[in-house]
């Protein structure tokens, strides 16, 4: 039997999460659901939905194409986010060096291809990637390349795009990471005699771990499930998990193995997105001992 | 303070870096806005000639407008539906510590971390295993989930940074829980709101894989609609979409700047 004191302190408690009631109950029967219901339909055999069991997820593990186009989209994920951290922690240590105009400048020109469209930005890489886009146009004019170079479908080009679609997520939490660094630690190590890059690598950057790593889980995620992107600026013949999902979803119509080819896609980046925390965090425990 | 020569390589290469960072987050807006001016009939960049002629185009495609408003409204239902549940939410879980709380704000954020391909295949098999015919409300369900973590991170944000104490000072005044809501919480956390929803709105007007499930011939979105034509053909007047979206953005962030300090809330939530 609880006392009195703690039976209203855990009313109070649940009192107090009463507003997140109804979205809680929207998440369960909205979000929840269909992803557990998307379990349950992948382990059916036929497209027919006759016998239970693991065939579909047999087949992706057998089959050479899925695990490849499984691997492309990771790796894809991996290349967009380190392109991205180099450039965030550049933006973010001019914007902590700079006054009030400069910050403003900064965070509107990051704010704004956030905010707009990705399907006008994909559209503007398809410009500037193009046979006769800006890149060809100024290198043949530069006499650099004396024929176009096709830009537009290959994996180069993709990363590219991509890194400047997301790079928003990722600058974000960086600039307030270093934002939110103690000066006197990066004084102190000046104080003793390091340079600036030394200064960068062993005191800034393990510092400000945590913002990178979130903005590199967000940039990881949202790079391998954009599809507008990668099949505009891949084209056709680069096939990455979710038009794979999507052809066989609504093209071939078979569910099942389109369930499974989900289950096992957001099966790898939430174990990607563990992983990765959990490492950061062991290294925070570290620098927090030392 | 004495500039080593390793250091100025070192300001150099910062500055280097940083401002092609800057160079590329402003290309694509500038590329577009130009484009959408060119009187040729392809992509090719610098345009040749000057016109608006693929404005004029896009003034009478109706099958584009159609499109937009479909996106307006979606986004203008998905919004209200989730800056209403998503700012409750925030409010009943951004202060407390306790296990539950913790695991309902993962769960609310969680959207905008797992692909959202798989959400809008699993919803579509909710919807067939149901019945349920697909219709605007159906798609707005989709956009609901999509988008409540922006209005979480940047309601929670605000929460945090109201002070308990102007609550308790209402509470032991007399005024009931409603009415301290209404009176002080609100006002306190409005700006957070109103940037949680503006975001929410723009994601769920540029949001594609839930509808590319969700959506039919009758609910047809714009950027999908973008999609299907850009893949058909580099058809030119996506430039003038384009350039219409730009614009309205821009000036959509000036005004939210102006009313609500869009830029310092985006900031606090990260």
């Amino acid at each position: 039997m609880q006392n009195p004191v703690t039976r209203r302190r855990t009313f109070a408690a649940l009192g107090e999460a009463l507003p997140a009631v109804p979205l809680a109950l929207f998440f369960l029967a909205w979000f929840v659901a269909p992803f557990l219901l998307l379990v349950i339909i992948s382990l059916f055999d036929t497209a027919e939905f006759r016998a239970l069991g693991l065939r579909q997820y047999g087949k992706f593990f057998t089959d050479g194409y899925s695990l490849g186009v499984l691997w492309d989209t990771l790796e894809l994920g991996f290349l967009v986010t380190a392109v991205c951290l180099p450039l965030a922690y550049a933006l973010g240590l001019v914007y902590v060096a700079g006054g009030p105009h400069r910050r403003t400048l900064i965070l509107f020109l990051i704010m704004m291809p956030m905010l707009t469209s990705a399907v006008v930005r994909t559209f503007a890489w398809i410009v500037i990637l193009g046979r006769e886009g800006i890149v060809n146009n100024t290198m043949l004019a530069l006499g650099l390349w004396g024929t176009p170079v096709r830009l537009l479908y290959t994996w180069g080009g993709l990363v590219l795009a991509l890194a400047q679609i997301q790079l928003p997520l990722m600058a974000l939490p960086v600039i307030n990471s270093l934002l939110k660094l103690d000066r006197n630690i990066v004084d102190a190590a000046e104080a003793l005699g390091a340079s600036r890059l030394r200064r960068l690598c062993t005191v800034i950057v393990p510092l400000t771990l945590p913002g990178a790593l979130a903005g590199a889980l967000l940039v990881f995620a949202a790079s391998t499930t954009a599809f507008i992107t990668q099949t505009l600026v891949g084209g056709g013949r680069i096939v990455l998990m979710p038009l794979n999902i999507y052809q066989q979803a609504v093209g071939v119509q078979d569910w099942p193995f389109a369930a499974a080819l989900s289950v096992v896609f957001t099966v790898s980046i939430l174990v990607i997105t563990y992983v990765l925390n959990a490492a950061a965090q062991r290294r925070m425990r570290g620098i927090d001992a030392a | 303070m004495r500039l080593r020569p390793s250091d100025l390589v070192y300001e150099g290469a910062v500055w280097a870096v940083a401002g092609f960072a800057m160079l590329l987050l402003l290309a694509p807006t500038v590329v577009v806005l130009i484009t959408s001016f060119t009187g040729g009939q392809t992509l090719k960049f610098p345009p040749p000639t000057w016109s608006v002629r693929w404005y004029v185009e896009l003034a009478q495609s109706s099958e584009l407008i159609g499109a937009g408003w479909t996106s307006l409204k979606l986004a203008t239902f998905a919004t209200l539906a989730c800056g209403l549940l998503g700012t409750a939410a925030a409010l009943g879980i951004a202060r407390s510590r306790s296990t539950t709380a913790r695991l309902l704000d993962s769960l609310f954020m969680s959207p905008m971390v797992l692909p959202a391909m798989a959400f809008g295949l699993a919803l579509l098999m909710v919807f067939s295993v149901l019945s349920v015919r697909l219709s605007l409300w159906t798609l707005a369900i989709g956009h609901v989930v999509i988008c409540t973590p922006f209005v979480i991170r940047m309601v929670s944000a605000a929460v945090q940074q109201l002070n308990p104490a102007l609550a308790d000072c209402s509470f032991s005044l007399g005024a009931s829980r409603w009415y301290t809501l209404r009176r002080i919480t609100l006002p306190l956390i409005g700006r957070g709101v109103f940037a949680g929803c503006f975001v929410a709105f723009l994601a769920s007007f540029d949001h594609v894989p839930v509808s590319l499930f969700l959506s039919d011939a009758r609910t047809e979105v714009l950027p999908i609609k973008l999609w299907q034509i850009l893949e058909a053909s580099l058809d030119v007047r996506v430039a003038a979409v384009s350039g219409v979206i730009v614009v309205v953005t821009l000036v959509g962030m000036l005004l939210a700047e102006r009313l609500f300090g869009l830029a310092a809330n985006v900031q606090e939530s990260r």
